[in-house]
């Protein structure tokens, strides 16, 4: 009896003690970035160009280049991996043909980032002949994030329980009208948390968007979709290794405008996913 | 009077897979009559109910042979939509879906093109006045229906059905999760219905069969044992395997 409750004692100080290593290195990354960089975030850093080899002035067009970004891709990701997802759910019968294509989806999250940006170099920059612009870097991405947003949409989908299914389909409904009233509505929520994930994964990759669409120093604003930007990851990593004699303070406060971003991405999904759960509710 | 068969089974035999579940049934139900249904677990029952509205087929591994008519039209002649509007289901747990009772009621009309407000509001009214409901949810039809107790969420689900306009009706055990007076309130929405609407009636309670029905069916491991009216199955059954069950002797 002792002994059984003296082994409950240690075994939940052990899992504590490894929750509390997987939230260390992440609160000491971000408590760091804070206090290098929040000295240098001024207005003037965050709305100008930059100036004098980048040492002075702000960041201005890569946080307007990585929003771009971050919105083609998800013009491309969205409609494309929630409508195969829908498919792979609700159409697709179980047999060789899907069950290869739900393999390749699970495979595709496993590819590195700069094997993404190789291969939207080749296919969209030089194939396509969009050359280094928004969109081949959109587009580059959002073959990045598919799989994320597929896998994301899919578990929706199963989440949501059958009988609304049977609910549906028993009073005389099509198939679509089912998925479109009894399903989606339900699946929304988990989805738009996928769908959040990966975008501000893709906010933050640098590979894929070296070779597609970053620009290394480009002051202005892009004029069509056909342009270079910059964009902050790609900004980030050439002030801190390319620029020589970069005050380190500008890194940070760099690295912490990207943080910034993705976190306030993050929080209008909760915002959102709070909002659509208080409405749907089972 | 000669009672007139508004469904007809034909040497019907059902499979999911390999697994036989129903052997060769040939059954004929009444226009506006309430047939039950009675057997124990893997007898068939709701296999038989959800073959006649193929909702079976829901299940890939699900097959079938021989016919069904509805008003003597082979029901493969009829689109799913079509027949599912004809032939309306209830399930064993109250299944309601996460909204309000307003629209759990006005979706059936909505899928199939009732638009305007009025027109769907008056389906609502009409639908939850035969489920013996309006009185209790009127002042609040936009309450999340999940916040209604059991017993009325059955009889949402009836009101749901109804809301379609089907001919007929098919209960799968709807009382089984239910307490005696909610149990009372669905049997008494029954009997009211039977003026307008065919209804079948799976139950694993032979009391409720023997109270509500008028004809009655056994089915035993995928066979129609036999059927007849309700007061000869209860009182001196041809068989004696009827026998043994309604008398409790195993099931």
């Amino acid at each position: 009896m002792n002994g059984a409750r003296t082994r409950q004692k240690v075994a939940f100080f052990v899992l504590g003690v490894a929750t509390l290593l997987v939230m260390a290195p992440i609160a000491m990354t971000i408590l760091y970035i804070i206090k290098n960089g929040i000295g240098a975030v001024t207005w003037q850093f965050i709305t100008e160009s930059p100036r004098n080899g980048m040492k002075e002035g702000g960041i201005f067009p890569a946080i307007v280049g990585t929003i771009l970004l971050v919105i083609g891709t998800m013009v491309f990701s969205l409609p494309l991996g929630i409508l195969s997802a829908v498919y792979l759910v609700e159409y697709a019968r179980d047999n060789i043909f899907t069950r290869m294509i739900k393999l390749s989806v699970v495979n595709l999250s496993g590819i590195p980032s700069v094997v993404y940006g190789l291969f939207g170099f080749t296919l969209f920059v030089i194939f396509l002949k969009l050359g280094t612009s928004i969109l081949a870097g959109s587009l580059t991405l959002a073959i990045m994030s598919l799989p994320v947003i597929i896998t994301a949409t899919k578990e929706a989908l199963e989440a949501v329980p059958a009988s609304f299914r049977e609910i549906s389909l028993s009073l005389g409904a099509t198939k679509w009208q089912t998925v479109r009233h009894c399903v989606l509505p339900y699946a929304v929520p988990g989805i738009l948390t996928g769908t959040v994930l990966s975008l501000s994964r893709a906010a933050g990759e640098t590979a894929p968007i070296l070779f597609t669409v970053a620009a290394f120093y480009l002051p202005r604003l892009p004029r069509s979709v056909f342009d270079q930007v910059m964009a902050l990851p790609y900004h980030l990593y050439v002030i801190s290794t390319q620029v020589p004699n970069m005050p380190m303070r500008l890194s940070f406060a760099t690295g912490f405008v990207l943080i910034a971003l993705v976190f306030l991405m993050n929080l209008v999904s909760i915002v959102l996913r709070a909002h659509f759960r208080k409405k749907k509710q089972w | 009077m000669v009672a007139e068969a508004i469904i007809r089974t034909v040497n019907l035999n059902s499979y999911f897979s390999s697994l036989q579940v129903l052997k060769n049934i040939n059954l004929e139900i009444n226009r506006n009559e309430i047939l039950g249904i009675i057997g124990p677990a893997n007898s068939g029952k709701t296999t038989f109910l959800r073959a006649l509205n193929r909702l079976n087929y829901l299940d890939p591994a699900y097959s079938q042979d021989g016919e069904i008519f509805l008003a003597n039209q082979n029901i493969s002649d009829l689109s799913d939509t079509v027949l599912r509007k004809k032939i309306g289901i209830i399930f064993a747990l109250p299944q309601v879906l996460p909204v309000s009772i307003y629209d759990n009621v006005a979706y059936g009309p909505r899928v199939h093109g009732t638009t305007q407000r009025k027109k769907v509001s008056e389906i609502v009214e009409d639908a939850l006045r035969k489920a013996y409901l309006w009185d209790e949810v009127k002042d609040r039809l936009d309450l999340p229906a999940p916040r209604l107790s059991g017993g009325q969420q059955q009889r949402l689900c009836i009101a749901r059905t109804l809301a379609v306009e089907p001919e007929v009706i098919l209960y799968d055990e709807p009382c089984s999760g239910l307490d005696p007076i909610s149990t009372a309130k669905v049997e008494d929405a029954m009997q009211q219905l039977k003026e307008n609407y065919t209804q079948i009636l799976v139950t694993n309670n032979t009391k409720q069969a023997a109270r509500v029905s008028e004809r009655c069916g056994f089915f035993l491991m995928g066979e129609l044992v036999e059927i007849g009216e309700t007061s000869a199955i209860f009182t001196h059954p041809r068989d004696k395997r009827t026998d043994d069950y309604v008398s409790g002797r195993f099931g």
